[in-house]
């Protein structure tokens, strides 16, 4: 069977992938639809859903559309979850692989260290870092990747461990392969399916992320995201329940859909250890 | 999809109806059985117009190599069979009653009552949470019998039976606190608790070390015959039929293709499957005498030592295993040396120090004179070429992402050769180990287990070494098939004058292959001599324990195909 | 005696981690933007460069950095975290104030989150491939979804607003003058929607959790010796198979004890629960570094005292590590 056959296999999955690909959809097209920006007054505010063209839902407490900040916000949403992604692979990968691989000393200590980090409350620790560090989209994606590596370090190195004394690593150890071949050429690809599954649903874990620091008023303030909408609103929540609903659906739907697309992918890509269902 | 083989040829031909009655004689019959295996199975049925009987008081062997379908009627009779797989015809006859007619209910009541069984794997067939004593008197919570007190007594009085040592102390016990064969002891006496009519053992030795497995063929056996009781006893070793069996059901994808009295199927096997099957079976017969050459020896192992230290954590204290003790043995270039012994005698970890996967703590090893035990690094990557290992799991030593060449290649291209010659060279390979140069393209899944392990041998010749560690390399293979490898490997040592370092725990097959056979117990070497000398004169009592533990040692065996 | 040795062990690494703690935070500090002497120069309302350095000289920070560190480490060792730069009061005792608030919304959570989850997963478990298994998985995503200060907005549109069942904010009702069983009854009605909306997400974790352990544990060789002896399903569930996947379930809810203390911060920011959450939330509004960072310590050491509880419930629950096994 294909790839996409097994994963489309999984309805559940093939659904996240559409609510998903009309996300990425939502962010690229933003500019085009509203090109004019987000923070923008527009209208008289609180003005409720459907009550006037233009402004299917509404608008905020400063005037401005709902409908247009809920677009743009997906650029953000997308953009944060995946290069703080990236970046947290891209300290996980290689500790991971290491302590894994070389095991002994250099394993406790690498371990000791994504303990400590793990122990550390992460939304704790992020809001601290971007107080501290001021809140940009730069920090905001460096706080989650510091907060969202020691999973990555702790699946990695676990592959690696049960993977160095696989009888095909010990082959190539013996025909005089280096240890960096070795780890590149014959561990690594063979992590790759449980890396793909778990950077997935780091995206979504991310995207909550992001949307909470925001909504405590740790976003970027020179771009629109869903969790300020719905932080900015709070104080208006009898008033206008819709200026906190809809950008709160936005993040539910592009958060549900990672985690089915991760859970397709864990199917397609790991057939036998997929869980009954 | 099933294959035909050969004619049937069945004792009773018993195709009754389900109305017909069992003869007093008869504990359990199976007729006409098919089980269906659910869909994008590598087959239809799992089981095919099945029909034998288990009579009172005799021990019937179900034997077949895996794939066979010979424990899915076992399990349909427990009513275990796994999700999605049924029995789509036949009946199972048992006191009276068609077992597949059952409800689960009806089904659970004869369970442990009635119908005992024992597993394959005594590690992890008791829950790990529960004591010893409270998993026994659980058969009795279940059968709503005794009080909780006379449970634990009778508890106690099985594990006396059984022969476990220290009962008052096991039966407080925790599963990870006894030994394989203890644990399969305790899994005996739960299936025994109620004295059950019929006992099925599924594969009840095949974890277990050699002298382990004598005892608990020994004990399965003299309880059966202390209770009068039935034994379908599922194996894939005709040794162990030799040695337990009243009658044999010889199973092949999915279908009987012989039945009938021990000794008879044994020593005039009609089957063609089934005289294969037979003559696989390394043969107890002495090993021939070999001439063993008087030129300087390859390898000299002097005082090897090794000690596995598990450092201590925060739940427990700090462990060390003496692997090797003082070990010394030296092999003759062309010579085949078999280093036998059960688990943890630590003839792996000799093995693994010989091509340098671990580290010794002191001795040498001197390869035509060269001391590789002390290297590290670049200078031990240099000379990793000498000598190269052939692995144990087909399936594990082969990386599934890299295709059959390339893992051959592998060796000579990170030792400077161009990637084209090495590529050429490798399709060579396995030309020679019976492949064809084809193979080089395709990938590892593509092929069986002894193909793999094919594969697995013209990796290691691929960089010439002067010698080659083969580890278990034919354990995991079934009967046939292992035979078949060890021709190969046997036919290479000529052509190509291969000396061999060939560790194995099963000392019929280094009877085969072995011109000098080494004897290890804890780490330490009990006894070295020639083949022959081994097995005709052991001197060591241990060595003589290993040679009678053999299954079917003593029964006459057919060599003949 | 392998328990004390593994109790005593478990403190010292605590020790470790907490110090460990103690100096980053303290390079947080460092780097936290403007001049703190300032910002207490600017709440006094002077800004003369006399006063400015008169404040730095008595908090110490004219001095080199290492003598500043070891000030920071031996005065949080005698549990002086210094002052709030804003409220001028000490930051412990503005936490030991509210700590009881966040510990009660958490423990709640908390024992809310691991009894229904675990309660659900083994439904889910028991139920695969049929539709009351689909939909407790389903609703167990949702929930895993959803961002949890968004639920509680929403539940107080639903509960509070339009149905008017429940308070929305604060502690108790201020005012009212309750006491004895009337305040307990009156603080447990202000407890229910941010424990519920707390313990959502955390039982979404463990009813995926609970249900995937217990089918590997259903697959495990024991349950299938416990089927042979003829037990019933019920016993089999409960003895072997709910048993053995509660191990992994009690790894996994002290890991999730220190994302619960991030949680809070949120549920108590909505629901105005003044618990250290919501101080902390007031901190960040004014930047008061000191006060947000000793939060933050006090939260991560909350954290390791779940550790070290459910290690020893693991260590009571497994045999193998009670007596000692490898």
């Amino acid at each position: 069977m294909s790839f996409f056959a097994r994963f489309a296999q999984n309805r559940g999955a093939l659904v996240g992938l559409i609510i998903l690909l009309l996300i990425i959809a939502m962010a690229i097209l933003a500019p085009l639809l509203f090109p004019e920006s987000p923070w923008r007054m527009v209208q008289r505010p609180f003005l409720p859903p459907l009550s006037q063209d233009g402004f299917p839902l509404g608008t905020d407490t400063m005037g401005r559309n709902v409908a247009a900040g809920i677009m743009h916000g997906a650029w953000v949403s997308l953009l944060i979850g995946l290069v703080s992604t990236s970046v947290a692979l891209l300290i996980g990968v290689p500790l991971g692989a290491i302590a894994g691989y070389y095991g002994g000393i250099i394993d406790d200590i690498l371990m000791r260290f994504t303990e400590f980090f793990q122990t550390i409350p992460n939304f704790a620790l992020a809001i601290v870092l971007v107080a501290i560090m001021q809140p940009s989209v730069t920090s905001i994606v460096l706080a989650i990747a510091i907060v969202s590596w020691p999973p990555v370090a702790r699946l990695v190195r676990a592959e690696f461990m049960s993977l160095r004394n696989r009888e095909y690593v010990e082959a190539a150890r013996l025909v005089g392969q280096s240890n960096t071949t070795i780890i590149l050429r014959q561990i690594l690809p063979n992590t790759l399916s449980p890396i793909i599954v778990l950077a997935s649903l780091m995206v979504a874990t991310a995207i909550l992320l992001e949307s909470a620091l925001s909504f405590l008023g740790l976003g970027d303030p020179n771009v629109m995201s869903w969790g300020y909408m719905i932080g900015a609103a709070r104080t208006v929540i009898r008033q206008a329940w819709w200026l906190s609903f809809f950008p709160g659906v936005a993040i539910l739907l592009t958060v549900l859909a990672l985690n089915l697309v991760g859970e397709g992918l864990d199917d397609a890509l790991n057939p036998k250890l997929s869980r009954e269902r | 999809m099933s294959v035909t083989t050969g004619s049937v040829t069945t004792g009773s031909a018993t195709t009754g109806s389900a109305t017909e009655k069992q003869s007093a004689e008869t504990v359990l019959s199976i007729r006409d059985l098919n089980i269906a295996l659910p869909k994008g199975a590598d087959r239809a049925l799992a089981v095919e117009d099945v029909s034998y009987e288990v009579k009172r008081g005799e021990i019937m062997c179900v034997v077949g190599e895996s794939g066979s379908g010979k424990s899915m009627a076992a399990n349909a009779v427990m009513g275990l069979l796994p999700k999605g797989v049924h029995a789509t015809q036949g009946e199972i006859l048992f006191a009276g009653q068609n077992l597949l007619a059952l409800t689960e209910k009806q089904h659970r009541a004869l369970r442990g009552l009635k119908i005992g069984m024992i597993f394959q794997e005594p590690m992890t067939a008791l829950n790990p949470l529960m004591r010893v004593g409270a998993q026994i008197a659980e058969v009795f919570e279940a059968h709503g019998q005794l009080t909780p007190k006379e449970r634990q007594a009778r508890a106690l009085e099985l594990l006396i039976e059984v022969g476990i040592p220290q009962p008052e102390k096991a039966i407080r016990a925790y599963p990870f606190e006894l030994s394989g064969g203890q644990r399969q002891r305790v899994i005996i006496a739960m299936a025994l608790a109620l004295e059950p009519i019929l006992l099925i053992a599924d594969e009840p030795t095949t974890a277990l070390d050699v002298t382990t497995q004598a005892q608990i063929l020994e004990l399965i056996r003299d309880l059966q015959q202390r209770r009068g009781m039935s034994v379908m006893f599922i194996t894939h070793d005709f040794g162990v039929v030799a040695e337990i069996a009243n009658r044999v059901c010889v199973m092949r994808y999915g279908k009987i293709v012989e039945l009938g009295d021990a000794k008879s199927v044994l020593e005039n096997p009609q089957d063609a499957y089934t005289q294969a099957l037979i003559a696989a079976i390394p043969s107890n017969a002495v090993p021939p005498h070999r001439e063993t050459s008087q030129v300087a020896p390859l390898l000299e192992i002097k005082g090897l030592n090794k000690v596995f230290r598990s450092r201590g954590g925060l739940f427990k204290p700090a462990r060390e295993v003496r692997a090797l003790e003082d070990v010394s043995l030296t092999l003759a270039r062309g010579e085949t040396v078999g280093i036998v012994g059960e688990s943890g005698s630590g003839k792996s970890t000799l093995g693994r120090c010989v091509v340098r996967l671990e580290h010794p703590d002191s001795g040498e090893l001197l390869l035509d004179g060269v001391n590789l035990s002390q290297l590290r690094g670049d200078a031990l990557r240099r000379e990793r070429h000498r000598v190269q290992m052939i692995f144990q799991d087909p399936y594990a030593s082969l990386n599934p992402r890299t295709k059959v060449g390339m893992a051959i290649a592998q060796g000579p291209i990170a030792n400077g050769t161009p990637k084209a010659a090495a590529l050429k060279q490798a399709g060579e390979l396995l030309d020679i180990v019976g492949l064809g140069a084809s193979a080089v393209e395709r990938f590892p899944h593509e092929f069986s287990g002894g193909q793999r392990q094919r594969i697995g041998i013209a990796r290691a010749l691929a960089l010439n070494p002067e010698l080659i560690v083969a580890d278990e390399a034919v354990s995991a293979l079934d009967v046939s098939i292992q035979a078949q490898v060890l021709e190969l490997l046997e036919e290479l040592k000529q052509r190509l004058s291969l000396s061999l370092l060939f560790i194995t725990h099963d000392l019929r097959v280094a009877a085969q292959i072995c011109d000098r056979i080494v004897v290890m117990q804890h780490g330490r070497i009990v006894e070295q001599g020639s083949a022959e000398q081994i097995f005709l004169a052991p001197r060591e009592a241990y060595t003589q324990a290993l040679l009678n533990a053999i299954p079917g040692r003593e029964a006459p065996v057919a060599a003949t195909a | 005696m392998v328990y004390a040795r593994l109790i005593i062990m478990r403190l010292l690494k605590a020790v470790v981690v907490l110090f460990l703690i103690v100096i980053f935070n303290f390079f947080l500090i460092q780097m936290a933007p403007g001049d703190p002497a300032a910002i207490l120069a600017g709440e006094a309302g002077a800004t003369d460069q006399e006063f400015l350095n008169q404040l730095r000289e008595r908090f110490g920070l004219d001095q080199p950095l290492y003598v500043q560190l070891w000030r920071y480490v031996s005065g949080i060792a005698m549990l002086d975290f210094g002052y709030s730069y804003r409220l001028g009061v000490p930051v412990f005792d503005l936490i030991m104030a509210r700590l009881p608030a966040t510990l009660l919304l958490t423990g709640t959570a908390f024992v809310l989150s691991l009894v229904l989850g675990i309660v659900a997963g083994s439904m889910a478990a028991a139920r695969v491939k049929k539709p009351s298994g689909s939909i407790i998985m389903a609703l167990a995503l949702l929930f895993y979804a959803t961002p949890l200060f968004w639920v509680a907005l929403m539940s107080v549109v639903v509960f509070s607003v339009y149905l008017g069942w429940l308070p929305a904010y604060g502690l108790y009702t201020v005012g009212a003058g309750h006491t004895g069983f009337a305040l307990a009854l009156d603080v447990a009605k202000h407890l229910v929607l941010p424990a519920t909306t707390l313990a959502l997400f955390f039982m979404a974790i463990y009813t995926r959790m609970t249900r995937t352990s217990m089918l590997d544990a259903a697959q495990q060789d024991y349950v299938k010796t416990a089927r042979a002896k003829g037990l019933k399903p019920s016993i089999i569930q409960r003895r072997h198979v709910l048993r053995n996947a509660l191990l992994p379930i009690i790894t996994l809810a002290g890991l999730q004890a220190g994302q619960m203390v991030g949680g809070a911060i949120l549920t108590e920011t909505v629901f105005a629960w003044p618990g250290i959450g919501r101080l902390m939330f007031e901190a960040l509004q004014q930047r008061d570094y000191n006060l947000l960072l000793g939060i933050f310590f006090f939260s991560a050491a909350l954290v390791i005292v779940f550790n070290i509880i459910t290690d020893l419930v693991y260590s009571l629950a497994d045999p193998r590590i009670k007596k000692g096994a490898s």
